[in-house]
């Protein structure tokens, strides 16, 4: 990344200021032109470095409370095509391929299921179980019961 | 909640304009006026309804590394071993959860040889081995909860 770019996402990863020309403002702060802050944002966005601009909810004030991570252990020949189908599904947040570490841990599909009861949230993971069935060994769920840290992923 | 507050939610996730008067133009599309939509907005983030407004950036994309730790903490020991895990910078977040498997953390590094390192120092701290996961693969997400 080019330390354009860097001094772009430090000025904006914590926010936009709420003010009426918000990009003026970190233009401003970047110390380049309005224009320019939208040709390098449009090319973040376009190779992925910039995922999107807008509100960011908390899912727990939005009474999304039980949230899981559901594990899967699935045949490595059919992983990612299920896994797409599993990451479009509109209640899974996050969906990754991750090395199996056999025998303590013979996962290799991970989704995190956002539901407002357990109820809820283990309907959505009866349902990954049922799309991902015909290349199904096994799966488990790991709900979270305190959150220990949590400071983002922000450059330092 | 109200409408506005909803249509932000369900709306405003992504998409917010490159333009001189953004929040303007937003408001628009919602139905609203401007000074509405931002004083709107200030008002979730007080409430902690909305823990960030503006762009949400791919950390791994930006550069560095970043793997899922796992590790098997005795329930007398938790609270020690979760103070030493947290102390370290690289630990990005680190949740509790229900399983075999009790303690689960990110971390965050510059560079993948950097990880090593930071995992071994938490072996050596509290006696307890950790399982690395590193994402080979991320499937498309378009996460839309409904408020």
């Amino acid at each position: 990344m080019n330390a354009l770019d860097e001094r772009i996402v430090r000025a904006t990863q914590a926010g936009l200021p709420l003010t009426a020309e918000p990009w003026l403002a970190v233009a401003a702060a970047v110390g380049i032109s309005q224009e320019e802050l939208f040709a390098r944002l449009e090319a973040m966005l376009a190779d992925g470095r910039l995922r999107r601009i807008g509100a960011v909810p908390n899912h727990y004030a939005l009474g999304y409370t039980a949230n899981a991570m559901s594990v899967w252990d699935v045949a490595d020949e059919a992983v990612d095509a299920l896994g797409a189908e599993v990451g479009a599904l509109p209640f899974v947040s996050h969906c990754y391929r991750r090395p199996r570490r056999l025998p303590q841990w013979p996962y290799n599909l991970f989704a995190m299921v956002h539901g407002r009861s357990r109820a809820e949230t283990g309907a959505h993971i009866a349902a990954i179980g049922e799309l991902l069935a015909p290349a199904l060994r096994a799966g488990d769920v790991l709900y979270s019961t305190r959150i220990l840290k949590k400071t983002g992923l922000r450059l330092a | 909640m109200d409408e506005l507050e909803r249509a932000i939610v369900n709306r405003l996730q992504g998409g917010f304009p490159l333009c001189a008067r953004p929040f303007a133009a937003a408001a628009r599309e919602l139905g609203a006026d401007e000074a509405t939509l931002i004083a709107t907005l200030q008002g979730m983030l007080d409430a902690g309804t909305l823990t960030r407004f503006g762009p949400m950036y791919d950390a791994e994309r930006l550069g560095g590394a970043f793997t899922l730790c796992a590790m098997s903490v005795p329930a007398a020991d938790f609270e020690r071993v979760a103070a030493l895990v947290n102390a370290h910078p690289e630990v990005a977040h680190n949740y509790e959860r229900a399983h075999r498997l009790n303690m689960w953390f990110v971390l965050a590094t510059a560079s993948r040889a950097q990880i090593a390192p930071v995992i071994a120092a938490i072996e050596a701290e509290t006696g307890c081995t950790v399982l690395d996961l590193p994402r080979d693969q991320e499937y498309f997400v378009e996460l839309r909860l409904p408020a």
